[in-house]
């Protein structure tokens, strides 16, 4: 009786198995389909790295304009620039960015959409990241700025030496965060029809009649390329951690 | 005394005001050169307003402000590298956290008057061999006990070789059994013939160690004095009240 059970049990699991390697073929091997997601990927980790590139200097000189706004008052009108540009991209979605840049801004133009992407991504990553690097700067004690400046230090001296250095340390988290969120958001390049990873999954979805292998698969490269950028920020966090105990 | 000595800062008729109010209300002072001058005052005085006057920490209002000859109120001075030739002892200590005790002395040297790594180092060690605290170069400040931090940043203004000194409350954050330490070092460097303007509560320091006690109250001068003249002998009321209550 209980052998009957146990046979149909081993029944089952392997014609789930057979099944489940079936599908795999057929989703990932069979016309080379796991090319498309090789292509996804590495044009998703392009738009990422350069998307990150842009943000993170357009972020630093945001943070450093506005705040030597608010600790000198100079700057004036580069910080209301500033304002507005953190205004609207805050306030708008990432896709309507990604879109109004595609097809609005160079509508009538042939151009690389991963150009496209990787510009959208870094003007808005650029804005929060400044967001970020201000609240750090902002948060060093001011009794740093003083101790600079009261040796000799000029503004950008002291900003560069001291405050700069210690505003990184306390920000990274924040800052991974930020990149970790960029790389994701990027699975809306779909939209400009740029074939991402996200997009590669869905292709396969749609050649294969199958969504659950494909869109798994998108899943997991996500998942395992957060966490291996998690790790990198981490170990980065405790080298920089060492020098205060 | 050093009343014929040359005068290193000049202060004329000084006003600082935050929105309106007025901390510094007109204040005619000489700094001369190995001068000590301690300042004593109330709190919400203007005394460390005053002092941050002298290095241009605070902006002044109106009036003017000369070092060695160079008016630094004006616009078109490079506060700069005037600031180089004024050290500044600040009650927090401000070191660098990021840094160890060493590139704490050793990074304006380098950066602003282009020493070497070596030549950095060498008078790094020097200075902290003289406040007996060499064998913490390598550590950060945070490792520091508050009067260990106090000497380190005494020795990080002194690395610059400067030719006058502010201290700017400089035990008043200390556990008061560090007190000794910070003052004893502020007292060697008195006694070398640094020109130092203390802005402090420790009137015994006052008493031992200055040339001349100025009072402050109200963002005004309101008497000043020798050491022994300042306490034995106080002519104006509001000192007379103050000294009643610190001594």
């Amino acid at each position: 009786m209980f052998g009957i059970v146990y046979m149909t049990m081993f029944e089952n699991m392997q014609t789930g198995f057979q099944d489940f390697c079936d599908r795999f073929v057929l989703n990932f091997i069979e016309d080379n389909r796991y090319m498309y997601l090789v292509r996804g990927l590495i044009t998703t980790l392009i738009v990422t790295f350069f998307a990150v590139l842009i943000g993170a200097l357009l972020g630093f000189i945001i943070a450093i304009i506005r705040s030597t706004y608010s600790k000198t008052g100079k700057l004036r009108i580069l910080n209301f620039l500033c304002n507005i540009y953190i205004t609207v991209i805050r306030g708008t979605p990432v896709v309507v960015q990604l879109l109004i840049i595609y097809f609005v801004i160079f509508g009538s133009v042939n151009i690389n959409k991963i150009f496209v992407a990787v510009l959208a991504f870094g003007l808005n990553s650029g804005a929060y990241v400044a967001e970020i690097v201000r609240s750090g700067i902002m948060a060093v004690d001011e009794g740093q700025f003083e101790a600079g400046r009261s040796l000799g230090f000029n503004y950008a001296q002291t900003m560069r030496l001291i405050i700069l250095p210690q505003a990184i340390k306390n920000i990274l988290p924040a800052l991974g965060n930020e990149f970790i969120v960029l790389l994701k958001e990027t699975s809306v390049s779909g939209f400009i029809a740029l074939e991402d990873l996200t997009k590669a999954g869905d292709i396969i979805r749609g050649r294969t009649y199958d969504a659950f292998m494909p869109l798994i698969a998108v899943a997991l490269i996500y998942l395992v390329l957060v966490i291996i950028f998690t790790k990198l920020v981490n170990r980065l966090e405790r080298r920089l951690r060492n020098s205060d105990h | 005394m050093t009343t014929d000595a040359e005068v290193i800062i000049k202060v004329e008729n000084l006003h600082k005001a935050y929105n309106k109010v007025y901390a510094l209300n007109g204040i005619n002072e000489e700094i001369r050169k190995g001068e000590v001058v301690v300042i004593v005052g109330p709190s919400g005085s203007g005394k460390s307003t005053f002092l941050r006057s002298l290095n241009l920490l605070e902006v002044p209002t109106d009036g003017k402000i000369f070092f060695e000859g160079v008016d630094i109120t004006d616009k078109a001075t490079d506060i700069n590298k005037h600031r180089q030739r004024m050290g500044m002892v600040f009650q927090h200590f401000n070191l660098f956290p990021h840094m160890t005790v060493l590139k704490n002395l050793m990074i304006a040297p380098m950066k602003l008057q282009g020493r070497s790594e070596e030549e950095a180092k060498k008078k790094a060690l020097e200075l902290l061999d003289r406040v007996g605290l060499a064998h913490r170069a390598d550590a950060y400040p945070s490792q520091l006990s508050g009067g260990q931090k106090q000497r380190i940043a005494i020795v990080r203004s002194l690395a610059m070789d400067p030719d006058v000194m502010l201290f700017d409350e400089p035990t008043s954050a200390l556990d008061p059994e560090m007190v000794g330490e910070v003052l004893d070092i502020m007292k060697e460097l008195g006694r070398e013939g640094m020109t130092m303007v203390v802005v402090t509560h420790e009137m015994g320091f006052a008493k031992e160690v200055a040339d001349r006690v100025i009072f402050i109250d109200q963002g005004v001068v309101q008497e000043q004095n020798s050491p022994a003249e300042f306490f034995a002998n106080p002519q104006n009321q509001r000192l007379k009240e103050f000294l009643s209550k610190v001594l």
